[in-house]
């Protein structure tokens, strides 16, 4: 079934990579001193790639909301609220359990429903919360003189790395736990290779 | 998702109140350290007023007895003394003569007495106890190392940096951060921003110090709010202020110097209250006072707890790997 168009995956493999060089990147600038692994890509080169990379994702960021908008595949982020908890378990219940146990997989992907209930969740809450925070905080980190300077005492500058940083440290752990659910696939390739080729191979 | 939700607001209104800082290159901005007035009298007032009448403003006037007639004249600019800057400087109690030659209280002033020999620091503040707590002998050690001192045959001494009429004491505290910053930079660009005073003492063409420093990001948030010598000074721990100005080659370009969990700022910047090393659980947190500097204020807490997250997801992934392979190896 064909179900990634080209355009989704162009967005998708760039949106991979830059999310890549910024976590590489961010690390570094954080963690950076001259004796530790972090050094490695060194803070000047660092700085340089994070910030070009960022412009570069946001932009990205603007094709995948606009394609949302305008196209069809905007329609599988949308959450229902009915039995909202309840899918919810089930699919965890899948993965941690029956899967297991060769039970069938609960919501199987079709034209209509792409993603399952915990997918829809986490990439909902990556795609239009925690990317847009990202976004708004780095913006205040790459043009500090816009940030507010204090905050009930607080500088307004700790605040924005605080909650640019820990952004991206979910999505750096999204981005782990995607790539390892890409693997529970009919093969653990076969997930991978509808990204690249558009089609979806079914499971059972 | 309350809390979510704050951040968001914080963040917009961050927006929205931008725009506020276009000026972060007033460098040279009106004498910071002198604004504040004070009610000091000094006892050498009316012996100083006969001096500052003439020196104290940009105007002189005088009579010519040659020609009998009333001139009026500009007073060089290097020879006024404005009253309220000397008033609330340290040397405010001080008589003009005492410094310089009485032979001044003549009119016209005779030729020669321009080849006085000018006090320097220690003529007056070396090996006095009173003035321990400043080591002025330590400043004048790391000033002869530093690439000033290659510059005295030039004419370089401590007032081409420190103006003994104006000068005045600025003690960091939390408060006076920026205003020490600025303060001290305008000493630093008088001469480097300033052509013709610094083609004075040498004979090197003009440097344009922005272009000079475009390798910086954020060079205006770097220049509000960092000193020139933070990076062009050895750091040296037995002085107030570091004097050692090193040469222009081993200035630190390195960004991990600051931006780090050693961040050498502890040391020049903050080292006035560098005592307090962690806020918090924030490393170098007294930086957080006035300002953020990316890698030297990491907070110990979060790392923490990033490090068991991180941990806890590979475990679970590898958990489920393995009960993965598990269902694959059991025959169907």
């Amino acid at each position: 079934m064909y179900l990634y168009p080209k355009w989704i995956r162009i967005w998708h493999v760039l949106n991979a990579l830059l999310f890549l060089i910024l976590i590489v990147t961010g690390i570094s600038m954080q963690y950076t001193d001259k004796q530790n692994a972090a050094y490695i890509v060194g803070f000047s080169i660092a700085v340089k790639w994070h910030n070009f990379a960022a412009i570069v994702l946001i932009i990205n960021y603007i094709i995948f909301v606009t394609g949302n908008l305008f196209t069809k595949n905007g329609r599988y982020y949308r959450i229902s609220r009915q039995n909202f908890i309840s899918d919810l378990m089930i699919q965890l219940k899948y993965y941690s359990w029956g899967m297991f146990k060769g039970e069938k997989h609960p919501f199987p992907v079709t034209e209509l429903r792409k993603f399952n209930p915990l997918q829809k969740v986490t990439y909902v809450l990556a795609m239009y919360v925690a990317i847009p925070l990202l976004i708004i905080s780095g913006f205040g980190l790459l043009f500090p003189e816009i940030t507010i300077k204090s905050i009930f005492g607080v500088s307004g500058l700790i605040l924005t790395d605080i909650l640019h940083i820990t952004m991206g440290f979910f999505l750096s752990i999204f981005m782990i736990i995607h790539i390892y659910t890409c693997t529970l696939g009919a093969k653990p390739t076969s997930l991978f290779w509808g990204m690249i080729s558009g089609y979806h191979r079914d499971e059972h | 998702m309350f809390f979510k939700f704050r951040f968001i607001i914080i963040l917009a209104l961050t927006s929205i109140s931008s725009l506020t800082s276009a000026g972060v290159f007033r460098f040279k901005s009106e004498n910071i350290k002198t604004q504040d007035t004070t009610s000091f009298v000094s006892p050498f007032e009316e012996d100083n007023n006969r001096c500052l009448k003439c020196h104290g403003q940009a105007k002189y006037e005088y009579t010519n007895e040659t020609l009998g007639k009333q001139v009026n004249a500009l007073m060089c600019s290097e020879r006024i003394v404005k009253k309220s800057e000397f008033y609330n400087s340290n040397h405010k109690s001080f008589s003009c003569t005492d410094c310089h030659s009485e032979e001044y209280v003549k009119f016209p002033h005779a030729g020669e007495l321009r080849m006085e020999q000018k006090y320097n620091c220690l003529d007056c503040h070396g090996g006095d106890e009173k003035f321990a707590q400043y080591h002025f002998e330590g400043i004048d050690s790391a000033y002869q190392q530093s690439i000033h001192f290659k510059l005295e045959e030039e004419g370089f001494t401590c007032w081409k940096c420190h103006n003994p009429h104006t000068y005045k004491i600025s003690v960091r505290n939390k408060d006076n951060l920026k205003e020490t910053i600025a303060y001290d930079n305008a000493i630093c660009l008088n001469c480097h921003s300033d052509f013709n005073r610094f083609q004075l003492l040498t004979d090197r063409a003009e440097i344009n110090l922005i272009e000079k420093h475009d390798w910086l990001p954020n060079q205006a948030a770097h220049i509000a709010n960092v000193r020139c010598i933070e990076c062009h000074t050895q750091i040296n721990n037995k002085i107030p202020v570091s004097h050692l100005i090193k040469p222009k080659e081993e200035a630190v370009k390195l960004c991990n110097e600051c931006h780090s969990q050693n961040s050498i700022l502890m040391a020049s910047l903050y080292k006035f209250e560098s005592k307090e090393q962690r806020q918090d659980g924030f490393f170098n947190g007294i930086i957080l006072n006035e300002s953020y500097v990316i890698g030297a204020n990491r907070n110990e807490y979060l790392n923490l707890l990033s490090l068991i997250i991180f941990i806890g997801v590979i475990g679970v992934i590898a958990i489920h790997i393995v009960f993965r392979i598990k269902k694959n190896n059991k025959p169907n």
